[in-house]
């Protein structure tokens, strides 16, 4: 392995989007020297999607990366000027913050963040080849510049690997509109022969918010209390607005349908997979032909800005169609169009050929973030930027690498979900995806994450400062709960649910119950009105949960356990007894780091899992394969 | 290659010796090739057990029970369960993982409706696990009465030979003895047990203690009277067959020693049994029942939670917890399946 322990790790880092800063950012805050390699400055911190930052699941990302010191959460409440917390009205473990984004000052926070941070230099160039060294990367050649010496280097090129758009029957090379792709890079990473599959994604023409009717709209206004993306943030900076929503109908619908076969997803021009979750309007109305109506959503993309972004209505019409069944919409019937939808085909690299830190197995010292490992989404980006650029250092100085696990972190989840089982559409996260859902909560993202961070010294002294004064007061808070004592007749009185006759019960107990809420407790426990408001909403929240913790906890203990066994690289399957042909192809496929991994590949049967134990310990024993 | 040879023992026994000189040939284990299936999935674990309950099967009920699990019918039955519950998580998920999408507000109705469904179809089959066990390892059906009323000759009679020591000594029998026969394709175990009376003699007192034991856990009873006024020495439950014996020295019903009313006797047995196993289930192990129990109690907490009007991601978490106890009779969850669900269910997507 190759270490370097006397002086500070390099690391160049390709591409300044969302998993680039991440990843710049974490490798500079971990002590490196750090060079991003982007193609333009100004662009970087852009958002080439919806303007908006977290939402369900993607939340408890934002919040993730926020705990481990990333520069997300606090760009987005810097840009933010509309917050809602998505699924109030649900419990704690499934909320999740979201705002709408003035691009421009998002962009400037990122950008402040990147030029604030020390030992952190940005490079415009575009990275022609990488420099490999007895096997392993120690550079990257800049077109300009020439030759960058790096340790480490992570590529979070997005969609840059023959990209292409389509708009109707047009096509063009590209990953993003006005940027060329970067062929020569290209052309190496094929050269590698990785396992690679194709993908597409599509946007929605934006308009002209001066053209839209307005006044007819049915707005959206944000939440009366906004939630903060970052643990450090307590009030949006920028002025708050509404978004409004309209609606397709049956005339947009024919629109569409009449000029399906010019669509490039309909004609049979794009042949990579798109996200389910994430229709055209061509998808919506071919496949969910019984609805009349979809809804769309209009954020504007700024408070300066006349871009708005019609949420709902991707496609890859021809111009003229697009024009057309926009205007066919109440509200948008002078609507103009500044830039027309397209979709985008790319490859990505089957992210199967990633370790759990995200270095290519092929490459020592290469790491790969964001939408190229086959990912959709700022936040996921985020995520895996900052996980590879913090691991990047650790693994060139020898250090044990951080990898979260499913029980810990959605961060976790996402990345054994992308390395173990591969993506077969772009891969978004869901709460759904969490198996330890109550416990992994975008409320407690600091409590689970940032002692970690702590110690590797990535975050700032101004989290350290607000997450241990939180810790303290928390634990007062659960102090005055267990040690306190009420009565039932109290506790109805405090306009707590429960039955006439009952024992008394600590405030820990009262928290426990279906429905009680912060106010409800802190009339039951006056002394809890001494901590702020967010330690006690804080407390209840845990409270939720509490009866279904032991259990989740065992669980969490046993899968762990699996994690941390680890099946050897050289453990030769054929020879593993009782084992089926099929499954050890798939074996070969998805060649599992740990048990936890193994138990997850399609078909993988106890019996089987059994005899990958078997052959492992008798290896063990006698030092043999079989 | 498969070899037909001459039946008799030294021909097999030549071509065995001959065909173990050659390297790597040796006798399958027993079960290897079920085995082999298993591991290629061309059977479910379901199915083996169903091979192995054929195996044994001695009656003609016990082969039907096993060959519709071989042929697959318990791993329908338990997909079918699976993919209503994968319905009802994917309803809840929807609502969780996509407020801000076109989604049904209120899933929970129809959620319930599948719950309510899930909770009826394991509930009935779990009642019928009882009979299938039976099935399984057969009826049994006590022969009980006073001393001397010709328990022990009737079962003789039943059993067509001579199981138990009979006698004009009252009191003969003092152990239950069990005869195993079967009832035109009903596995059925008779038990003659010792004649029930106030005895001061503390080895007869134990044969009865026994024998009431024995009664109380029998699938059928046949109570034995000598005359119609006389008290019954035990406390009838519904079910019970009442026939006076010994109808070759006076009135009754049926004779062990001239063989009178027997076959009638042993008609109604078997149609009353007969109509029992029209329930039966095809879960057919204990393992089978323990993870539909396991399931139900799941979906009992997630109808307790809709109940309580908990938190959503509580409802879904008994609904997930209900379907991994299911799948363990056959395979296992994954979350792609209720997403799957979700994607084809909901025009998902802005």
């Amino acid at each position: 392995m190759f270490h370097v322990k006397h002086r500070r790790p390099k690391i160049a880092v390709v591409g300044g989007g969302h998993a680039g800063v991440e990843a710049a950012s974490a490798a500079a805050r971990a002590g490196a020297d750090v060079t991003l390699v982007t193609l333009r400055r100004d662009t970087i911190g852009a958002m080439s999607c919806n303007p908006a930052i977290g939402g369900l699941g993607k939340g408890h990302l934002v919040r993730e990366v926020d705990a481990l010191g990333g520069i997300m959460g606090e760009a987005a409440d810097a840009g933010g000027i509309q917050f809602r917390l998505l699924n109030r009205r649900k419990g704690p473990a499934v909320q999740g913050p979201r705002a709408q984004m003035d691009r421009q000052l998002y962009r400037a926070a990122v950008q402040q963040a990147i030029s604030e941070q020390e030992n952190l230099q940005v490079v415009e160039d575009q990275v022609v080849d990488l420099v490999v060294l007895n096997g392993r990367l120690a550079g990257l050649r800049l077109e300009r510049a020439g030759d960058l010496a790096c340790d480490a280097a992570i590529l979070t090129t997005g969609t840059f690997l023959n990209g292409v758009m389509h708009i109707g029957e047009r096509q063009i090379p590209g990953g993003r509109v006005g940027e060329s792709p970067s062929v020569p890079l290209a052309h190496r990473l094929y050269g590698m022969s990785l396992p690679m599959g194709r993908l597409k994604t599509g946007t929605p023409p934006r308009l002209d918010g001066r053209t839209i009717n307005w006044s007819v709209l049915e707005t959206q206004p944000g939440d009366p209390e906004p939630v903060m993306l970052s643990f450090l943030s307590n009030t949006p900076k920028a002025r708050q607005i509404s978004c409004a929503i309209t609606h397709t109908n049956a005339q947009t619908h024919d629109i569409v349908r009449e000029n399906l076969d010019k669509s490039a997803m309909y004609s049979g021009n794009i042949s990579g997979v798109g996200p389910r979750y994430c229709p055209s309007i061509e998808d919506k109305i071919a496949r969910f032909a019984d609805k009349d109506s979809h809804q769309i959503f209009l954020e504007p993309e700024g408070l300066e800005s006349d871009l708005v972004y019609p949420n709902g209505i991707s496609t890859s019409l021809p111009e003229d169609v697009q024009e057309r069944y926009v205007r066919s919409i109440a509200g948008l019937e002078q609507a103009e169009i500044v830039q027309a939808g397209y979709a985008i085909e790319y490859d990505y690299v089957d992210p199967r050929a990633l370790d759990s830190t995200l270095q290519l197995q092929a490459l020592n010292g290469l790491w790969l973030a964001g939408q190229i490992n086959g990912t959709t989404g700022y936040e996921e980006a985020a995520a895996q930027g900052c996980i590879a650029g913090i691991n990047a250092v650790l693994t060139v100085r020898g250090d044990p690498p951080l990898i979260l696990s499913r029980t810990e972190a959605y961060i976790g989840v996402m990345i054994d979900d992308l390395t173990a089982r591969g993506v077969s559409e772009p891969y978004r996260m869901f709460t759904s995806r969490a198996e330890f859902r109550l416990q992994l909560r975008a409320d407690n993202a600091d409590q689970r994450l940032t002692p970690a961070a702590l110690a590797l010294g990535i975050a700032s002294r101004r989290r350290a400062q607000a997450f241990e004064s939180k810790l303290a007061h928390l634990e007062e808070g659960r102090r005055i709960l267990s040690e306190s004592v009420v009565s039932n007749k109290d506790a109805i009185n405090a306009g707590i649910n429960l039955a006439a006759d009952g024992p008394h019960r600590s405030g820990a107990e009262l928290l426990s119950i279906a429905g009680v809420s912060a106010e409800r407790i802190l009339v039951a426990i006056p002394a809890l009105g001494d901590l702020a408001p967010e330690i006690v909403t804080q407390l209840a929240r845990e409270g939720v949960y509490a009866n279904y913790l032991d259990r989740q906890d065992r669980e969490a203990e046993r899968l762990r356990k699996d994690e941390a066994t680890p099946i050897p690289n050289d453990l030769d399957l054929d020879r593993v007894h009782g084992l089926s042909s099929e499954l050890k192809e798939k074996l070969r496929g998805n060649r599992p780091g740990n048990l936890a991994q193994a138990t997850k590949i399609e078909g993988m049967t106890p019996a089987g899992l059994n005899a990958i134990l078997l052959a492992m310990r008798s290896r063990k024993k006698t030092g043999t394969d079989g | 290659m498969e070899l037909h040879l001459h039946g008799s023992r030294a021909v097999v026994r030549a071509v065995l010796d001959l065909l173990a000189t050659f390297a790597g040939a040796r006798p399958a284990l027993a079960g290897e090739f079920t085995r082999r299936a298993l591991e290629n999935d061309r059977m479910d674990l379901t199915q083996v057990e169903g091979l192995a309950d054929l195996i044994e099967a001695e009656t003609e009920l016990q082969r039907q029970q096993a060959q519709r699990v071989l042929s697959g019918e318990l791993s329908l039955r338990v997909q079918d369960w699976r993919r209503r519950l994968i319905e009802a998580g994917a309803l809840i998920e929807a609502t969780l993982d996509f407020a801000d999408e076109e989604v049904p507000v209120d899933v929970l109705p129809d959620v319930l409706g599948h719950i309510d469904a899930g909770i009826s179809a394991l509930t009935r089959e779990l009642e019928g696990y009882g009979v299938s066990e039976r099935i399984r390892d057969g009826f049994e059906v006590a022969i009980l009465g006073a001393p001397n009323a010709g328990k022990s000759t009737l079962l003789n009679a039943i059993a067509r030979r001579q199981v138990a020591l009979t006698s004009e000594i009252a009191g003969t029998t003092r152990d239950v003895i069990e005869v195993r026969t079967d009832l035109s394709g009903l596995p059925v175990t008779f038990l003659d047990t010792a004649g029930l009376r106030d005895t001061a003699d503390p080895l007869e007192a134990a044969g009865i203690d026994l024998a009431r034991a024995r009664a109380l856990e029998a699938d059928l009873r046949v109570v034995l009277t000598q005359r119609d006024d006389a008290p019954l020495p035990i406390e009838l439950r519904e079910g019970d067959i009442v026939k006076r014996g010994k109808s070759d020295i006076g009135e009754g019903d049926v004779s062990g020693l001239t063989g009178q009313g027997i076959d009638q006797l042993v008609n109604e047995i078997a149609g009353i049994l007969r109509n029992r196993t029209a329930s039966s289930s095809v879960a057919i192990r204990e393992r089978h029942a323990n993870a539909m129990r396991n399931s139900l109690s799941h979906l009992a907490n997630a109808r307790a939670a809709i109940d309580a009007r908990s938190d959503d991601a509580l409802i879904a978490l008994h609904l997930r917890d209900a379907t991994v106890a299911l799948e363990t009779m056959i395979g296992r969850v994954d979350i792609e399946d209720l997403l799957g669900d979700i994607f084809s269910r909901f025009c998902i997507g802005k």
